[in-house]
């Protein structure tokens, strides 16, 4: 079983500050959503808004539907995967895992069954009887998980649980993840502030900036459209250009840069002022002649190899620091330090956007 | 040390820390502990024929019984050691009533009180230890008292009809006394292990569906433990080796052993005795401290935390 959620015109203030502006987000049943965005955006807010630790000032929550507001933690359908897993030193793994079977009054030899199989599904046999300190980190990680799936929750919120891991553990936890998702196919709300997890593991991902939800989409979405500035810049690199929109006509418009002026794809709502060029460096090229348009003479100042990929930064007639990245093909050639050459970019690969949506 | 006061004050230090513990702790205890086997004798006797070591004193604490009942059912007890029980048993009631008044209070300074308000909190705790106990115990003495602010304040409301006399309950007026000097005894060790607990743990808890009282029963007060084991200990001691409330506090129908132990210096002048008897005391009360620990499965390491 798993539920959907929603949230409808949702606020949370502390104090003056506003946490959560007016968030409104549908969360389909069995969805792997993940809500994105640097520290203080206020995703974690409104995972504990879901959760039922905080309610909101404004606005309604429904899962499967319902409405839950008034209802504490122990009364909703979730469970929560803390960012410090909280697991309870003091009990045997396995009394940990079903701590939420025993509250609803399950027998013991029941509980050490489905700890059991619960540990099986998280790849942990055999480990019921040890305390949680013997355990590694991404060992607690699966305990959390498993500890969290007993209660059979409709909807699984995990807060940034991967953030303690180490690079390489919390690749494989990902895929683990994702794969355990997938077989118990319970809604999943991830919260995290890593770009690379949030696309990685996704279908679709809430990009957030302070307190407002700036983009909802799938990650790819996320990645080759971005909504605005913030989104753009959030979600990997990009060269930004300061500029005026002129002769805007069928979602193309030229920009005049101190640069030269460049032909580009207009972004949503990009009409007006405050609004800026970005390129992404791979969506850049670099040869020894001039494109037919949207071309930069350059001069390159640091190459840097870094396997599958070669990192270029260069500099522009203005003294503009830009940065370039050629995929490593096995041929590909890799330019010179101080060479002249010139940076190009496709009009559809550039977009227009304005700033990020934020009050004022 | 030795850097930041240089040789002389260092030494100085030193010594008078030595001279603390060696004449003032160690050495007094050790005579008092010599004299309890020796018999209480006249001067001129002391270190003749008749001093000899003994355990006579120590066994007089089973001389003279009396007759008690108890739920209907009447026995005979040496009237010390009838003392001395229910010594133990009123310190364990203060123990356990302290530990009832504490927890809640240090679970609300600990997990849920706004930490601005929380040094105003503490400040209202202490400010009454900084009055002496005996002026304390003398405090209660006026607001048990028979016309006292207590009653008048029970007979206001309508919770009695007719004045109680408090202080002549047998060891009504002694519990209460004994509670409202040594609670924060209890207090502070109870807040700084429920302090230490993550709240995330009470949320991931209440989370997976546990009720209030699952959430105390599982996860804070087995977390508290080591400190509800000290706060118990330190109530539980101090409350037995307690004088001066039970002379200030006690009924006609209340004794507690520390008065009787008085009693044997003070009254009979048989220090003797009445070494014997207080080195019982300790004792005795070590044992049992050392069996409540191992029934609910403390060590002694949680506590030293």
């Amino acid at each position: 079983m798993s539920a959907g959620i929603d949230l409808e015109n949702v606020c949370c203030d502390f104090g003056s500050f506003r946490a959560v502006d007016n968030a409104n987000v549908s969360v389909r049943p069995g969805e792997f959503f993940s809500f994105l965005g640097p520290s203080g955006c206020g995703k974690t807010t409104i995972l504990r808004m879901v959760s039922g630790f905080i309610e909101p000032t404004q606005g309604v929550i429904r899962i499967g539907g319902q409405d839950v507001k008034g209802k504490r933690p122990n009364q909703r359908p979730t469970a929560l995967i803390f960012q410090n897993l909280a697991l309870f030193p003091l009990m045997p793994i396995w009394e940990n895992i079903t701590f939420g079977l025993e509250v609803r009054g399950v027998d013991k030899a029941t509980r050490r069954k489905k700890a059991e199989e619960l540990l099986t599904l998280v790849d942990l046999p055999g480990a019921g009887d040890k305390m949680v300190s013997q355990l590694s980190g991404g060992q607690k990680q699966r305990v959390a998980i498993a500890r969290a799936l007993a209660v059979e929750p409709q909807v699984m919120l995990l807060d940034e649980p991967l953030s303690a891991l180490d690079l390489k553990l919390r690749q494989h936890m990902r895929a683990e993840l994702r794969a355990i998702q997938k077989r118990t196919g319970v809604t999943f709300i991830y919260i995290t502030h890593d770009q690379g997890e949030a696309l990685a593991m996704s279908d679709r991902v809430g990009v957030m900036s302070q307190g407002r939800i700036q983009q909802i989409a799938d990650p790819r979405d996320i990645y080759n459209n971005p909504v605005n500035g913030f989104v753009a810049a959030f979600v990997g690199e990009n060269n930004v250009f300061s500029g005026e929109v002129q002769n805007p006509a069928g979602g193309m418009a030229a920009f005049a840069t101190p640069h030269g002026t460049f032909r580009a794809r207009l972004g949503a709502s990009a009409g007006g002022k405050g609004v800026k060029l970005y390129v992404r460096p791979e969506h850049t090229r670099l040869s020894q002649t001039r494109a037919d348009e949207n071309s930069i003479p350059v001069t390159i100042s640091e190459v840097s190899f870094e396997g599958n990929f070669i990192s270029i930064l260069a500099i522009s007639e203005t003294g503009a620091k830009l940065a370039a990245e050629i995929r490593n093909d096995g041929q590909a050639t890799v330019p010179g330090m101080g060479a002249k050459m010139f940076m190009s970019f496709d009009a559809e690969r550039a977009a227009i956007l304005p700033d990020a949506n934020v009050r004022g | 040390m030795l850097r930041r006061y240089g040789p002389g004050l260092t030494l100085l230090i030193c010594l008078l820390v030595a001279f603390w513990l060696l004449m003032l702790v160690i050495v007094p205890n050790i005579t008092l502990f010599e004299q309890s086997f020796r018999p209480y004798l006249p001067v001129v006797e002391i270190g003749g024929p008749r001093d000899t070591y003994s355990f006579a004193n120590y066994l007089k604490v089973l001389d003279s019984s009396v007759e008690k009942s108890l739920f209907g059912y009447s026995f005979s007890i040496p009237v010390h050691v009838y003392t001395f029980s229910l010594t133990i048993f009123y310190s364990m009631l203060v123990t356990v009533i302290c530990f009832a008044l504490a927890y809640p209070l240090a679970y609300y300074m600990a997990k849920i009180v706004n930490p601005k308000t929380l040094p105003t909190l503490l400040l209202m705790l202490f400010i009454p230890l900084w009055v002496s106990e005996v002026l304390r115990a003398f405090a209660w003495w006026i607001i048990l008292a028979f016309k006292g602010p207590l009653n008048a304040m029970l007979l206001g409301i309508g919770l009695i009809d007719a004045p109680v006399r408090w202080t002549n309950m047998g060891y009504t007026g002694v519990v209460i006394g004994l509670i409202y000097t040594y609670v924060l005894f209890m207090l502070f060790p109870v807040y700084n292990a429920v302090q230490s607990l993550d709240t995330n743990q009470i949320e991931a808890a209440e989370d997976l569906g546990a009720p209030w009282w699952k959430i105390h029963w599982r996860i804070v007060l087995p977390h508290a433990k080591p400190g509800i084991a000290s706060g118990s200990v330190m109530v539980f001691m101090l409350s037995a080796g307690s004088l001066l409330v039970p002379s200030i506090l006690g009924s006609t129908t209340s004794q507690w052993f520390t008065q009787t132990i008085d009693q044997w210096f003070k009254d009979a002048l048989d220090w003797n005795t009445a070494s014997a008897y207080a080195f019982m005391l300790l004792s005795l009360c070590t044992v049992f401290v050392t069996i409540a620990m191992w029934l609910f499965k403390v060590k002694l390491s949680d506590i030293a935390k």
